[in-house]
């Protein structure tokens, strides 16, 4: 195997932070994750998800350790640019849905970026279309389904033209066929996708790789599926898959 | 679905009124709100030019009297206001109807009545024949403090989020035996109330966050070609310049 040129999407190495109450979240976090990768992050409710995904774009800063996006590091200085490179999808998508329009807010970011006029139009219709919803661009985002908010948080984060997508928790809330619309779209995306959740089997449909984060570091680091045939590991950090579920035999 | 125009103040329209640029829109009204104030109290025949012109405005934008006069329910408090100054005011004295009533007094009131009534007839026009966040837009090109106009088109989109929230209390609430009464209650409110602020106040943080997680610096980026033409400001100009003449006139002949 030739070694890949260019750099991976995401590095994190030795990562640890304390909030100023003095409270640990993250010990030493060490993770990389390269170019086009589809990766989980799991985890049981406070084991530090939220924490690490603040430090991946720069909203918190590293204690110690560093964090570097295709290659560059997160730092004050960089922290335009690591914003562009880092497109953060919150849980609430009306926490991230904040302009009148969707029109509006899918513009927000790249024209936070200095695009005005024909590109920036451009860009709002290329990611609209990407999440496969081109017809809302007028429409008030609390008009929309909950389903669709959630794709057009997506593509307000497509439309700055990221390197790695980083997705918190994305399929909470979503009945089962805005759950299936959104994985159809995370799946025909071309982009490096970090999906922080706890939903097992969503991760095992659409992450080949996943990391168990827990007591603020990185417990386990494999194959989805051998992490989550792992009943052992997975009750040692509070993981369970749902009633009735198991790993599918053979590749889904 | 067209969507989102369930604004009761918004009333739908394609004429030359809602056509203006909003900015164009706010700068007419402000300055007619200006002159209406400085437009001496004695001259009742300007006044009477001051409403006709609204009238003309309104029937430019095809505003049925209606839709206006039911919207002029949020100048109940001043007309309660001006009612009252008569009868508690001071000095010389008319019978009107039985009554003893101050001049000055009457006065006053006829004074605040008018003027209130033409600064909010003419801003329920405004409203009427502009969309809340074209106003703010408008404002915003207007180059109206930052702050203030981002403020008001968080309100703009959060109102309903937070109404939401605040439905979804009352429901928890009244699904557990509580039903408010009287004053006894109140505690109850106020503890849903600031669970309310607090809410909003974290939501706040949230989407703050997510703004930073999008480039911003501080100023909302301008992405509406929102400019104006010598022409639309000609246009917009007809209202405060006529009221101007007859305020002037009126001056003149004191």
């Amino acid at each position: 195997m030739t070694p890949d040129p260019a750099p991976p999407s995401l590095r994190v190495s030795e990562l640890a932070y304390a909030y100023p109450d003095g409270t640990q979240a993250l010990f030493g976090v060490d993770l990389s994750i390269a170019r086009g990768e589809r990766v989980a992050l799991l985890g049981p409710n406070g084991a530090g998800k939220t924490t690490l995904v603040m430090h991946l774009n720069g909203i918190l800063t590293a204690g110690h350790g560093t964090v570097e996006v295709a290659g560059l590091p997160v730092r004050r200085d960089t922290l335009a640019e690591i914003r562009r490179r880092v497109g953060l999808v919150f849980q609430d998508p009306d926490d991230q849905l904040f302009m009148p329009t969707v029109r509006e807010d899918v513009a927000f970011g790249p024209a936070n970026l200095g695009l005005r006029g024909e590109e920036l139009d451009r860009r709002v219709r290329a990611a609209l279309d990407r999440v496969g919803l081109p017809d809302v661009i007028d429409r008030p985002p609390h008009h929309l389904s909950f389903g669709q908010r959630r794709r057009v948080a997506v593509a307000t984060v497509l439309a700055m033209e990221p390197e790695i997508l980083v997705l918190d928790e994305p399929s909470s809330n979503l009945d089962p066929a805005a759950r299936r619309e959104l994985a159809e779209i995370l799946r025909s995306l071309d982009v490096t996708v970090l999906m922080v959740t706890h939903d097992l089997p969503y991760a095992l449909e659409l992450c080949d790789r996943s990391l168990v984060l827990s007591g603020g570091v990185i417990a386990a680091d494999g194959p989805t599926r051998d992490i989550l045939s792992d009943a052992d590991l997975l009750a040692a950090h509070r993981l369970e898959l749902p009633f009735g579920f198991s790993v599918p035999a053979g590749r889904s | 679905m067209g969507g989102g125009h369930h604004h009761r103040l918004f009333r739908h329209g394609d004429t030359a009124v809602h056509r203006l640029p909003p900015q164009c829109k706010l700068v007419a009204v402000a300055a007619f709100a200006v002159v209406v104030v400085a437009t001496p109290r004695e001259a009742f025949w300007a006044f009477a030019v001051h409403a006709a012109l609204l009238a003309a405005v309104a029937a430019a934008a095809r505003v049925p009297a209606g839709f206006v006069l039911r919207r002029m329910a949020v100048e109940v408090p001043f007309v309660l206001f001006a009612v009252a100054l008569p009868v508690i005011g001071l000095g010389e004295r008319v019978q009107v109807l039985g009554l003893s009533l101050s001049v000055a007094g009457l006065w006053a009131a006829w004074n605040i009545l008018a003027k209130a009534t033409l600064g909010v007839v003419a801003s329920i026009l405004l409203a009427a024949t502009t969309e809340p966040r074209m106003l703010l837009l408008g404002a915003q090109r207007l180059r109206l403090p930052s702050l203030l106009v981002q403020i008001a088109m968080f309100m703009l989109r959060y109102m309903d989020v937070i109404l939401d929230e605040a439905r979804r209390m009352r429901v928890a609430r009244e699904s557990r035996g509580f039903a408010a009464r009287d004053l006894r209650q109140a505690p109850v409110l106020a503890r849903s109330a600031g669970a309310l602020f607090i809410r909003s106040y974290e939501r706040g943080e949230r989407v703050h966050l997510a703004m930073l997680s999008r480039g911003y610096t501080g100023e909302m980026p301008v992405i509406h070609d929102l400019r104006a033409t010598a022409r639309d400001w000609r246009t917009a100009a007809v209202l405060p310049a006529a009221a101007l003449a007859a305020a002037a006139l009126s001056w003149s002949l004191l």
